[in-house]
């Protein structure tokens, strides 16, 4: 039985896939993509969000912490933390928040089944994505569910940043009925210094993803100055126009809501100041693409 | 709508509504004669002849369809036999900022010189409330329990399909066979024959008003100038003429003859939910067909007729409430509930063509009244859902959704044929019914949060020390859930008890002495009883217990699970400290009792059941216990607005709710609990075995993006076909954003006409209390992710 570590399951999911859908959040991924609005999603183990303004200073969790590093959120903690959890146990606010926890597939089937019904009355279903869903130990633990979804009839969906084993890739592809594949920066410097990894393996794999025919959304995140200039979009919309059969593509304009994530998990959010994308300049990337004749949707 | 239409919406938002003493005053002139002189039936049918003849007769410009039932638009009657309002009753209802009724002087001064000075003490309100026990007294008083018969007569009911197929003449040669074919050796012969008599009289009586509609109108029609109003004048007169008397034989009188059935019933007596044309589509299907294939009626022009229709349900608000029962069902709304869609007698979708024109009407008058409501079922086409989701995503509550296929299970459950379970719907907020055959009275609100508040104190009520309830155990020295549920029992069976036993003593002094033969003309058997609606003449004599609080409660049971037992992170001890101080103090315990237990409304089966639980032992405590009018007693789970009154009635509660605050509503989760999207919320609703039920209620709110174009209406109608088919009962949408009802609260001029669902209807948000207002805010809002 395969094991990975969770840290959400998001009912009434809207925007993963089409109708209704559960979107399972799997913890761990290889890149580290500046403007993550998940960050809580880069590390594969739990670990202790802090949410200062929830914290009415009671001391509940000074006493059960072994490395003697939980207090009042007002003061920097004296010690390391051990992501153990058991000062989000006492907390009675949930301003300490153990963010993921183990699921087995068994558990997870049970709970993303809760919705089936409206998975049927929407042609909905559950997309795993995270984090990367098909690295690490996720990988195992969603090929079993995706095997026991597909034999008990439920459409499913994997969102995928492409940097994966492409056996694994290709296996995931051929037990789901949609990919979304996350294409960034095309150029290769520019996507390891924002993105903590090159793009050849990304780019290799979407090639070979395409030539199985299955059903394939690209998605595009647009953050202003990095991912949304004149010269990425037509780099992507090139590379994509380029291929056989043309996947459809989904542009996700950049929102700031991730930002106070990275405060809570002691992490330093580099797009501080960088504000949503302007209409016109969504209307002009939407262009870009459809001027090649690719289907695209923006929003999400 | 056209200009006539505006007109005539126009004047029903603008004016204020008022009382009138005309009825009241009226009543007392006739009762004053003839009291004594007639067997009660008889007496009460006169009393109605009485003022059908002359109640003044409005006829407004711009109308088609007439009559009213105060001596205009918006101004109320009262009701003095049922309860009988004190001089500082009506100034309150003048005076209060909520709900207020313009009382002038003079109304003050009949009710001072000659109305209470005859009813005071005559009322039902003042004949039943003597003899109800002191218990009964002390619980009504501490907010266990509310009444529904104190202040408004049994109703509830609805019309079949009786208002198309008959007129009152055929009914009156119906009443004729019966009574030829009584029994004079029968004992009960006597009384049956004074009840037909009453109804001849009673059917006699809205054929004059009908009558006195037309000279009216014929009277206008010859000093109108306006050659085109003259004709309709002519018209008006002619149909009037014709129904309700006669069977209608077009689109046209069969709305006006159910007008005068409408008046009939709300002028008798003061019905809760006033009263309803129930399947309205289906039964002007057949005209509507008939009349354009013959081109004698075209789509433009019956839709007119049914907005000319609709504005007299708005000119009616509630005659007024004072009291608990204005706590309870703090509105002017008076739930009229139209029904759309359905199933036919075969069981196939009823949806048809005047269904979609309805929703037209609903959407373009957009006014308080009536209610409405769609009856979806598996049957039911994706085109009619989905142009109902169209509606309903714009915001104004309605029309409400409710489970064609559900509804015939719950009234199969109880006894019903499936013919009359097929031809049933709901009415009010969510009551099931079998339309056209059944007295089904809803009798009062009862408050599940309070009995585990006095399980807490050992019976005691802490508002005022008072031992309420049975002792069940200090609580200190429980040891497990069990205890706590047991004793929880305890306090449910000892309150059912006394409401049942109270509820009988309402129905006998209905029956004796305020019988509504004119409404029993319209409901099946009573003619061919010969038995009242109030007495049990009906086919179907149900009684109703209101279920509320079920939120709040699961919530609370969960957390004592949770931390006091399971985990033993809380003692009892500190947590009723905590409580007894309203948590002063205790904020970490409050937050620990907020945050960690599970809730219901998330799909979690360890709050979940304890829903389960309190459900079921509340079902099996009510259940086929028997009532005054030889029918049974079942549950329902709805609120209106008495979750506002019961939660102010309560300290604060193991949930981490603070005193005083409002209770859940429906069966919807504690406001903010439910934290896992709409899915959630229904999954956790749908473990309720709402077919035990006539009706249970739950409310969901939601962003308008997430309902936002062909996308968002799949959504809508994607979760009401996933709720139904486990047989949720009803669900409704608030689609209005937070910051759109902060700014409501800020500016209550700027936004007189924003309409949100409530609990079971839709009210105007500014008519609302503040308290209701912040609940409503502070429900969850459901966004999409």
């Amino acid at each position: 039985m395969s094991t990975a570590t969770v840290f959400n399951i998001q009912r009434f999911s809207l925007h993963d896939g089409p109708g209704i859908r559960t979107t399972v959040f799997l913890k761990g991924c290889p890149l580290r993509c500046s403007w993550c609005h998940n960050p809580e999603s880069w590390d594969y183990r739990p670990q202790l969000a802090l949410l200062a303004d929830r914290c009415l200073g009671c001391e509940a969790c000074t006493p059960v912490c072994d490395q003697g590093a939980a207090g009042p959120l007002d003061v920097p903690a004296a010690a390391d933390c051990v992501s153990c959890g058991d000062c989000a146990d006492a907390c009675p606010t949930g301003a300490r928040d153990l963010l993921g926890r183990t699921w087995s597939a068994d558990e997870l089937l049970a709970e993303i089944l809760r919705d089936q019904v409206y998975f049927g009355t929407t042609g909905g279903g559950v997309t795993f994505s995270g984090g990367e869903p098909l690295s690490g130990a996720n990988a195992s633990l969603v090929l079993e569910c995706l095997a026991e979804l597909r034999r008990r009839g439920v459409k499913t969906a994997v969102d995928t940043c492409g940097h994966v084993d492409t056996d694994l890739l290709l296996d995931a592809a051929s037990l789901t009925d949609l990919v979304l594949f996350d294409l960034k920066l095309m150029d290769a410097a520019e996507h390891r210094r924002r993105c903590g990894m090159g793009n050849g393996r990304i780019h290799e794999n979407l090639r070979l993803l395409v030539r199985t025919g299955g059903r394939i959304q690209v998605r595009l995140p647009l953050i202003p100055g990095l991912t949304d200039t004149p010269a990425n979009l037509e780099a992507t919309a090139a590379f994509v126009a380029d291929f056989p059969q043309q996947p459809e593509i989904q542009l996700l304009p950049y929102h700031t809501t991730g930002a106070d994530k990275y405060d809570r998990l002691g992490l330093v959010y580099e797009l501080i100041g960088t504000a949503a994308p302007h209409p016109e300049d969504l209307e002009r990337a939407v262009r870009t693409f459809t001027d090649r004749g690719l289907a695209v949707t923006c929003g999400g | 709508m056209n200009t006539r239409v505006r007109r005539l919406r126009d004047r029903s938002l603008a004016s204020r509504p008022s009382i009138s003493a005309e009825r009241a005053l009226l009543l007392t002139d006739f009762y004053r004669r003839e009291e004594g002189k007639h067997p009660v039936p008889v007496l009460r049918a006169l009393a109605f002849q009485y003022l059908c003849a002359h109640k003044t007769i409005h006829l407004g410009d711009d109308e088609l369809i007439v009559g009213e039932r105060g001596p205009a638009p918006l101004v109320v009657p009262t009701f003095p036999e049922l309860t009988c309002h004190s001089t500082e009753d009506l100034r309150i209802l003048d005076a209060r900022e909520k709900t207020s009724y313009a009382v002038d002087e003079s109304v003050i001064a009949a009710y001072e010189e000659t109305v209470i000075p005859f009813w005071r003490g005559r009322s039902i309100r003042d004949r039943a409330f003597p003899s109800l026990p002191n218990e009964w007294h002390a619980a009504y008083a501490a907010g266990v329990f509310t009444e529904f018969m104190e202040q408004r007569a049994p109703g509830h009911t609805v019309a079949d399909d009786k208002f198309v197929r008959k007129g009152l003449l055929d009914l009156q040669a119906e009443i004729d066979v019966v009574l030829a074919g009584l029994d004079p050796a029968a004992p009960d012969s006597p009384a049956r024959r004074d009840q037909l008599t009453a109804m001849r009289i009673a059917a006699d009586a809205t054929m004059l008003f009908a009558r006195r509609h037309a000279e009216r109108a014929q009277e206008l029609a010859a000093a109108c100038d306006d050659p085109s109003r003259r004709v309709e004048l002519e018209t008006i007169a002619a149909v009037c003429t014709r129904v309700p008397a006669h069977r209608p034989e077009t689109f046209r009188e069969a709305l006006q003859a159910y007008w005068f059935h409408h008046l009939g019933v709300v002028t008798e007596l003061n019905g809760w939910d006033a009263f309803s044309p129930g399947h309205l589509d289906q039964h002007l299907g057949p005209f509507y067909a008939r009349e354009l294939a013959a081109g004698t009626l075209n789509r433009d022009r019956a839709k007119e007729l049914l907005e000319c229709f609709w504005v007299k349900f708005n000119n009616h608000p509630a005659p007024p409430k004072v009291g608990v029962t204005a706590q309870e069902s703090g509105t002017y709304t008076d739930f009229a509930n139209i029904n759309l869609g359905g199933l036919t007698p075969d069981g196939r979708d009823a949806s048809n063509e005047v269904s979609l024109l309805l929703l037209e009407v609903i959407d373009e008058m957009h006014i308080l009244q009536p209610s409405n409501n769609v009856q979806i079922s598996t049957e039911t086409s994706d085109r009619f859902l989905q142009a109902a989701a169209g509606v309903i995503r714009k915001g104004y509550g309605f029309p409400s959704v409710f489970n064609a296929d559900a509804v015939v299970k719950e009234l199969m459950r109880q006894g019903k044929s499936l013919t009359d379970a097929r031809a049933g719907g709901n009415s009010g907020c969510v009551e099931t019914g079998a339309f056209g055959k059944e007295a089904y009275v809803l009798t009062g609100y009862f408050n599940l949060a309070k009995l585990l508040e006095l399980v807490l104190h050992d019976g005691r009520d802490p508002r005022t020390g008072e031992q309420l309830g049975p002792p069940t155990g200090d609580p200190r020295d429980f040891e497990s859930m069990d205890q706590v549920l047991r004793a929880w029992e305890g306090q449910l069976e000892h309150f059912i008890g006394i409401k049942v036993a109270g509820n009988a003593i309402l129905e006998t002094t209905f029956a004796e002495h305020a019988p509504a033969p004119y409404l029993s003309l319209l409901i099946d058997d009573c003619i061919a009883k010969g038995g009242d609606y109030n007495a049990g003449g009906a086919r179907y004599n149900t009684s109703y217990i209101q279920g509320v609080g079920t939120g709040t409660l699961t919530d609370s049971l969960a957390a004592l699970d949770h931390l006091v037992f399971a985990t033993g992170r809380v003692g009892m001890g500190a947590l009723l400290d905590a409580m007894a101080a309203d948590f002063a103090g205790a904020e970490p315990l409050r937050q620990l009792l907020v945050n960690k237990p599970p809730k219901y409304g998330n799909d979690d089966d360890r709050a979940d059941r304890f829903m389960q639980h309190i459900f079921g032992a509340f079902f099996r405590c009510v259940d086929g216990r028997p009532n005054g009018r030889g029918g049974t007693v079942h549950v329902n789970m709805l609120p209106t607005t008495c979750h506002v009154y019961f939660g102010s009635v309560i300290g604060a509660t193991p949930d981490g709710r603070r005193a005083h605050q409002p209770l859940s509503e429906g069966i919807s989760p504690v406001q903010g609990a439910d934290r896992k999207g709409p899915t959630a919320v229904l999954q956790s609703a749908a473990k309720m075995d709402h077919v035990k039920t006539g009706g249970t209620l739950l409310n969901l709110k939601f962003s308008p993006q997430v309902l936002e174009g062909e996308a968002g209406l799949d959504r809508m109608a994607g979760l009401v076909r996933g709720y139904f088919a486990q047989d949720g009962h009803h669900v409704q949408f608030n689609v209005v954003t937070a910051d759109t009802l902060h700014r409501a609260q800020d500016a209550p001029e700027q936004h007189r006409h924003l309409i949100v669902r409530v609990a079971g209807y839709s009210d105007y948000f500014c008519d609302l209390s503040r308290e209701l207002q912040d609940e409503i805010i502070a429900r969850t809002e459901h966004a999409g992710f």
